[in-house]
C-alpha cells in the first residue's frame, strides 16, 4: 500500500482529504464535499470559467497550460455533443500522484468532472485510467455509483435542471494514450496514435464533438478553487503559477513520497528539507525535475531554483508532471539515460519516423555505449539524432525521449568519454543500493 | 448472440459485456476494456476470444488484432496463474530494482517472459507502474506490492504459491 508522508511546509490543499476515508461518499461530504459543485451550479458557466482563469491553476500533466482559458476555447452552440475526459493514464516515469488522488480522493475528481462540464455545456465526462490501476478503477467506479445514488450525477443534479454522466474506463497499457489525441483514439476503441492538429481538441475532440482533457491532478484541484476562491488559491503560488502542487519524490532521496507544496517551492530545500537529503549521506550528482521526459539538472543549478512552470524553463528544463527524481554520485548517468530511452523506445507508438526510428537508434547507440563498445563519434551521433527529433513528430513523445537524451550528453559528457576505450562503467553493473 | 448458448465468457462476464457496449456513445468504445476483461477471466486473448469480442462490436476481428497488438498488457500466449511484473524504469532502477528482476528470476528458474513449468508464475521486466514513491515496486496480477528488497522475494513468491494451491492453477480461474 503506498505510504503517505508528511512535512511541516506542506500546504495540504488537493491532499487534505487523504488518508481520512474520503472514498467513502458520506465522508467526503462530512469534509466539505460536493459544496463546489453545488456552488457552481448556481453560479453558471462563465463564472466558473472566470474563477479558474483567476486562480492561474495551469495544467498538472506536463504542459502547464492555463486551465480557465483552455475551458475558455470550447464553443458555446456546437453541433455534436461536448465532452470532459480526465486523463489518468499516468505514466510518466517518476510520477504516482494520480495514484493517490484516485486511492484516497476519487469524489474531487468526480466533483471536478462535474464542474468542469457545468463549465463547457457537457452532459458527459469520462474518467480514464491506466489498465495497471485496476484497484484505483474500482475504488472510482464505486465512488461514481454513490454518486448517482445521491443525485450528484444523472439528470437534475442538485436538484437543478442540468444533466450530467461519468463513464469510467480502463487503458491496458499504454503510455503514449497519456497524450492528448491518443487518449481519445484510445476511448474511440483504436490504437492510440496521436491525431494531427489542427483541429484542436476543444472544437474537434472525442467521437467530434468538442472536448476539454485534464490531468486528474488538474481536475481534483477545481473543487478546491470553487471553494477556497480563486484569489486565495492564486495566492499560494507565484505569479501565474497558482496554488501548490503534487511533488512525488523519488530515487534516491531519505524520505521519498507525494508531498504537497506551494508552485514555486525551492528544488533544493525540496530535497535537502523535505526529502531528508540525499539517502546514505552520498553526494547530489543529478536531478531530473518533472518525470523522465524533463533534461536533467545539475546540483549548480538547482540552488535557487524555484519550482513552478516559468522558473524550472527558464532554467532549461521543465516543471512537467511533478516527477522530482534524485540521483546521487554514485549512479552511471549513461545506464540512466539508456534506461530512459529505452522506456522510449518500448512505448514510441510507430506513427512518425522520427520518434520510432530514433528512440530505436538512440536504444541501440546507448547499449553499445554503456557495454563498452563505443567510439567517440557515438557521442556526437547520439546528440545529433536526438536533435533531429524534436520537433518532428506529431505528439511531444519524440521531444520526450530527445529532450533528456541532449541533456544527458550535454552536461555529462565528461562521464560518456569515461565509457570510451573498452574501459569498464566506472560504476557498478547496476545501480547500487545506498549502503545504510 | 444468445449469451448461454454461445459465449466463451462466464454467464457473469457475457453480462457484463452486453451492458459495456451499451455504455458509450459507440459500441467500439468497449473494445480495449472488454479485451483487458476477457484477458482477466481466460488468460490470454486467445482467437476464440478475438472472434467473440469482435462479434460483440461488430467489427472483424483483424480489426481487433490490429487494436491489441498496441497495448502491452493485453497478450497472446498463456501466462502463469500470477504474473510477477517487476518495474525497472528509472525511480525503481535508482532504488535496486534490477537486484529485484534478478533475483525473481533465480528463485522462479525462468527469465523474461518467462512460464514456470507447473503454470504457477510467470515473470515479466515492465515499464514504470506508477509506484515511483515507493520503488522499487512490483505487480503480481494486479495487486501493487512495493518498497522492496530482493530480501523479500522468497516470502512473496511463498504467499503467492499457498493462493494457486487452495485457488487452483488454472491461469486467472
Amino acid at each position: 500500500m503506498p505510504r503517505l508522508v508528511s512535512h511541516p511546509d506542506e500546504v495540504k490543499i488537493v491532499t487534505s482529504r487523504f488518508g481520512k476515508g474520503a472514498a467513502a461518499i458520506d465522508r467526503y461530504i462530512e469534509l466539505g464535499g460536493y459544496e463546489s459543485a453545488k456552488k457552481a451550479v448556481e453560479q453558471g458557466s462563465e463564472w466558473i470559467i472566470n474563477e479558474l482563469k483567476a486562480s492561474n491553476l495551469r495544467g498538472r500533466g506536463g504542459a502547464g497550460f492555463p486551465t480557465g482559458l483552455k475551458w475558455s476555447f470550447v464553443p458555446k452552440q456546437a453541433e455534436k455533443p461536448k465532452y470532459v475526459l480526465v486523463n489518468g493514464d499516468e505514466s510518466e516515469p517518476g510520477t504516482c500522484k494520480d495514484h493517490l488522488i484516485f486511492l484516497h480522493d476519487p469524489h474531487s475528481v468526480i466533483e471536478g468532472t462535474i464542474i468542469a462540464g457545468l463549465a463547457i455545456g457537457a452532459k458527459t465526462g469520462f474518467i480514464y485510467l491506466r489498465g495497471e490501476y485496476r484497484y484505483l478503477l474500482e475504488i472510482v467506479e464505486k465512488a461514481v455509483a454513490d454518486a448517482y445514488a445521491k443525485g450528484f450525477l444523472g439528470k437534475n443534479i442538485f436538484g437543478s435542471e442540468s444533466e450530467f454522466q461519468i463513464i469510467t474506463q480502463t487503458g491496458a497499457g499504454a503510455y503514449e494514450v497519456g497524450e492528448e489525441s491518443a487518449l481519445m483514439e484510445s476511448l474511440e476503441g483504436k490504437r492510440g496514435v496521436p491525431r494531427i492538429k489542427p483541429p484542436f481538441p476543444a472544437v474537434v475532440g472525442l467521437y467530434g464533438g468538442p472536448t476539454i482533457i485534464n490531468n486528474a491532478e488538474t481536475i481534483a484541484t477545481v473543487p478546491h478553487v470553487i471553494a477556497m476562491g480563486a484569489e486565495a488559491y492564486a495566492a499560494v503560488g507565484t505569479p501565474r503559477n497558482g496554488g501548490t502542487r503534487l511533488f512525488c519524490l523519488s530515487g534516491h532521496v531519505e524520505r521519498p513520497g507525494v508531498y504537497e507544496l506551494p508552485m514555486g517551492y525551492n528544488l533544493k530545500k525540496m530535497i535537502y528539507e523535505v526529502g531528508g537529503g540525499v539517502r546514505g549521506g552520498r553526494k547530489l550528482k543529478a536531478v531530473v525535475p518533472g518525470g523522465s521526459s524533463t533534461p536533467v539538472l545539475l546540483p549548480e543549478e538547482i540552488e535557487n531554483l524555484g519550482m513552478d512552470f516559468d522558473q524550472v524553463g527558464k532554467a532549461g528544463s521543465m516543471l512537467g508532471s511533478g516527477g522530482v527524481v534524485v540521483i546521487d554520485d554514485q549512479t552511471c548517468i549513461v545506464e540512466f539515460a539508456l534506461r530512459t530511452i529505452s522506456f522510449y523506445q518500448h512505448e514510441s507508438c510507430g506513427w512518425c519516423i522520427p520518434c520510432r526510428e530514433g528512440t530505436d537508434w538512440l536504444k541501440k547507440s546507448l547499449t553499445r555505449f554503456h557495454a563498452g563498445f563505443g567510439v567517440a563519434k557515438d557521442i556526437d551521433n547520439i546528440q545529433y539524432l536526438a536533435e533531429n527529433m524534436m520537433g518532428r513528430t506529431f505528439c511531444p513523445l519524440g521531444d520526450a525521449a530527445a529532450m533528456p537524451t541532449l541533456g544527458f550528453v550535454k552536461k555529462f559528457r565528461k562521464e560518456f568519454e569515461d565509457h570510451l576505450n573498452g574501459q569498464p562503467c566506472p560504476f557498478a553493473k547496476h545501480v547500487e543500493l545506498a549502503l545504510i | 448472440m444468445s449469451p448461454e448458448s454461445m459465449t466463451l465468457f462466464s454467464p457473469q462476464l457475457a453480462a457484463r459485456f452486453d451492458g459495456l457496449v451499451e455504455k458509450y456513445p459507440v459500441r467500439r468504445s468497449a473494445l480495449v476494456p472488454m479485451l483487458l476483461y476477457a484477458q482477466d477471466e481466460v488468460g490470454y486473448l486467445s482467437d476464440a476470444v478475438i472472434d467473440e469480442v469482435a462479434q460483440r462490436i461488430g467489427i472483424t476481428p483483424l480489426d481487433v488484432r490490429n487494436v491489441a497488438t498496441y497495448y502491452s498488457m493485453l497478450r497472446f500466449r498463456p501466462v502463469g496463474k500470477f504474473n510477477v511484473q517487476v518495474c525497472t524504469n528509472i525511480s525503481c532502477m535508482l532504488r535496486g530494482a534490477y537486484d529485484l528482476y534478478e533475483r525473481f528470476q533465480e528463485e522462479l528458474g525462468i527469465g523474461q517472459k518467462g512460464v514456470t513449468a507447473d503454470g504457477v508464475f510467470s515473470l515479466e521486466e515492465v515499464e514504470c507502474i506508477g509506484a515511483c514513491c515507493w520503488g522499487p515496486a512490483i505487480q503480481i496480477n494486479y495487486d501493487f506490492i512495493d518498497e522492496l528488497t530482493p530480501e523479500h522475494v522468497p516470502g512473496i513468491l511463498i504467499a503467492y504459491r499457498g493462493k494457486a494451491k487452495t485457488e487452483g492453477t488454472v491461469p486467472h480461474a
